[in-house]
């Protein structure tokens, strides 16, 4: 917890607007499921939109969980986990309209499933498959980012021309605590600011940046601050309480698509696992941070609002378990053969055209592969 | 799509600010057919112009090109004719420059950015690198960005550092780029109007050391294609390869090698990336000999590739190793001392005499 000392109340000020520094992030359902002591001006989404946010939830973590397993029996090359960021992820995804734009990074495959992107394809990238397995138009849901921050510039861009075009469309760039170090955040952040973009940052604040604190990061009193350089509205939120992300992004949205320009919103959350399946938290952070983290889970403590208000019965339950099973099934079957490309497409998308040379490579590698393949069948 | 253009009252002058004074030394009863001289920076200009007004997706943007049009007055008069949202000034960060011109292709416009000057390129490495050459392969084909980023590059207009470097290789190693650069001002037109016409992003390296030469010419789009090299000057003793600014030396060492006897052929590549081989071994096959010249410093530089690819392809028709004219292995350097780096005439007829004609 030592890297979030800092993240701890001081002041009940909710935003950051026109210079003064929120430290209380904002909450509509604290971690025990009762409604929270700070939600400052969010709303509390409606029931219906409230069991949404829970149903992906549930979702996204039986995906995450199947992933993750897949990925330690080798069936994934890598697999970096959304547990514990699935009320942010969730949260921010439900609240887009569909004409808007999600621009993820690697950690976010649960946003991107939410997002309506198939299992297999949401996990091209980490089966090895291809760098990107889905149409980005489909859903409207940009590559997955691997080099931090380079995507919220493009983000700001997609909305600068919507405004251009006069298209209500927004878009939704996420991003770590890590990624706000890096230039390609501030000034994605000015552009966004100069041109009134309809933009929306989310910074998911998960603690550290692989193995790098927060307090290593910045010294920023928070991540939201930073909105005021820029001239940004900014929010300081509870990232572990989906309706608070849906609330503060729906009104993010909304503003921007309004023509009020772009909102900074930082979420307080935590990533339970490693950074990815290849990473060794142990050596960075201790399970009594993690432990306590857990208490705070945004699946469960939705579901006991729900459960407390008499949305989520028994029934209900048992439907969506055996929902999030048949998705598990899905995500353990793997891609069809469309999702896996063949030696031959590694040319096909370098240029509109093939070039000459990319033409003789393309010949010269399948003769090679054809030769390899006679002599695996007639080995001497 | 409704993008809101501002049309001034249509006018010819789009050069506003180039030398049109040039054409008092063209006869005034002959001036009725010849077309009049014009700059490669006004032939830019002209290029950028018709393109905004050819299509609606045009969009011109970098720093100082709006309100100022352009440090070299490239981007002159556009702002005030097309309405500030389609050209227009961006805060001074040459990776939010690209970054954003992503985004804008992702979403149907085509950007036509600025980089101020050839070293101010390199904040935005990663984005040009990593995104704009690779989205297209990222996504299946899925998005294309047809963008172009306009650098002014090269060397010797007397500059202090980080306005006279030539970064083709940097541009040219990365797959899914193109990249083009005009040695005249006609091409300078040509290959400015395909580039924003091609569905792959374009780096456009356009020599400002030439930006101020004269073509009597008219401008037009039609001619060779983007990707094509051009023989600039027929020769049958030794082909001069050369692009960007180097064309015109390689010409002027050209003509006054015929001074000596020496018959030069001289080809102008104009698109580096991807290379015409058919065009340049074609030139080395009859003339078995090649010299590469390129102000970039020569290890690892453009001429290895091109003298490699030679070698492959023409090898039972050279007389002579391909040599290479390129500028020092250094830093540049600063203007008192930019002539001796950069190539010149005289360095390539060293060359073209040294070429095992015993």
């Amino acid at each position: 917890m030592a890297s979030f000392t800092r993240m701890i109340p001081v002041r009940g000020q909710s935003t950051v607007m026109g210079g003064s520094v929120a430290t209380t992030p904002l909450q509509l359902i604290d971690p025990g499921g009762q409604p929270g002591g700070n939600p400052g001006e969010l709303e509390l989404p409606g029931d219906e939109v409230l069991r949404d946010l829970h149903r992906a939830m549930v979702l996204g973590r039986r995906f995450d969980t199947e992933a993750t397993a897949l990925a330690r029996q080798g069936r994934l090359a890598v697999y970096p986990s959304s547990r514990g960021q699935d009320g942010c992820q969730v949260g921010a995804v439900l609240a887009l309209r569909e004409q808007d734009w999600l621009f993820p990074t690697y950690r976010d495959c649960v946003a991107v499933l939410t997002r309506g992107v198939s299992p297999a394809q949401t996990l091209s990238l980490m089966r090895g498959d291809w760098h990107c397995g889905y149409d980005p138009y489909q859903h409207r849901v940009a590559p997955q980012c691997t080099p931090l921050a380079t995507n919220a510039a493009h983000a700001v861009g997609l909305a600068h021309a919507a405004r251009l075009r006069r298209q209500d469309q927004a878009a939704l760039v996420l991003l770590g605590d890590g990624a706000t170090s890096e230039g390609d955040t501030h000034e994605a952040l000015n552009f966004a600011a100069v041109w009134k973009a309809p933009v929306v940052f989310l910074v998911q604040n998960n603690g550290y940046a692989i193995s790098v604190p927060l307090a290593k990061q910045t010294a920023a009193p928070t991540l939201a601050a930073k909105g005021i350089g820029y001239g940004m509205p900014a929010l300081l939120i509870d990232g572990n309480d989906a309706a608070a992300v849906y609330s503060a992004v729906r009104a993010a949205i909304g503003r921007a698509a309004a023509g009020g320009g772009p909102t900074l919103i930082e979420a307080i959350t935590y990533r339970i696992e490693p950074h990815t399946t290849a990473d060794d938290a142990s050596r960075y952070r201790d399970d009594a941070e993690v432990r306590e983290w857990l208490s705070r889970d945004p699946v469960s403590r939705l579901a006991a609002y729900l459960a407390a208000r008499g949305l989520l019965e028994e029934a209900a339950r048992q439907r969506l378990s055996d929902e999030a099973e048949r998705l598990a099934e899905l995500v353990r079957a793997g891609g069809s053969a469309q999702d896996r490309p063949d030696p031959a497409e590694l040319f096909d998308h370098v240029y509109a055209r093939p070039t000459p040379i990319l033409e003789r490579e393309r010949a010269a590698l399948l003769a090679e592969i054809e030769e390899i393949e006679k002599i695996e069948e007639h080995p001497r | 799509m409704t993008v809101t253009v501002t049309h001034a009252p249509a006018r010819a002058n789009v050069n506003a600010g180039t030398d049109v004074k040039a054409s008092t030394d063209i006869k005034a009863d002959t001036a009725v057919k010849a077309p009049a001289p014009v700059t490669m920076a006004a032939a830019l200009n002209r290029a950028l112009a018709d393109s905004l007004a050819a299509d609606e997706r045009v969009v011109v943007f970098g720093e100082d090109v709006g309100t100022l049009g352009g440090v070299f007055r490239v981007t002159e008069g556009l702002a005030a004719r097309f309405g500030e949202d389609r050209v227009f000034d961006t805060p001074l960060a040459e990776s939010g420059i690209i970054g954003t011109a992503i985004g804008m292709a992702m979403n149907g416009l085509i950007p036509v950015v600025e980089m101020q000057f050839d070293a101010f390129a390199y904040p935005a490495f990663e984005q040009v690198t990593s995104h704009l050459a690779k989205l297209r392969n990222r996504t299946r084909g899925k998005v294309a960005l047809p963008v172009v980023v306009r650098v002014p590059y090269g060397g010797g207009i007397g500059a202090v550092e980080h306005h006279g470097d030539s970064s083709e290789a940097y541009y040219v190693h990365t797959p899914g780029l193109r990249v083009v650069t005009p040695g005249t001002p006609a091409d300078a037109y040509r290959l400015l109007r395909q580039a924003v016409s091609c569905p792959d992003p374009v780096v456009f390296l356009a020599p400002t050391r030439r930006y101020w030469s004269k073509e009597a010419t008219e401008l037009g789009i039609d001619g060779p294609p983007l990707d094509r090299a051009v023989v600039r000057r027929p020769g049958r003793d030794v082909t001069l390869i050369a692009y960007g600014p180097m064309v015109a030396t390689a010409l002027e060492a050209a003509e006054a090698g015929a001074g000596d006897g020496w018959d030069l052929e001289v080809i102008d590549l104009r698109s580096l990336s991807p290379f015409d081989d058919a065009t340049v071994a074609a030139s080395v096959r009859r003339t078995g000999r090649a010299v590469v010249v390129h102000e970039a410093a020569g290890f690892a530089g453009y001429g290895a590739e091109v003298a490699a690819r030679l070698t492959d392809q023409c090898f039972y028709y050279l007389e002579a190793p391909i040599a290479r004219v390129t500028g020092l292995d250094i830093p540049y350097p600063p203007p008192h001392l930019e002539h001796l780096h950069l190539p010149n005439a005289d360095r390539i007829l060293d060359a073209v005499a040294s070429l095992e004609w015993a």
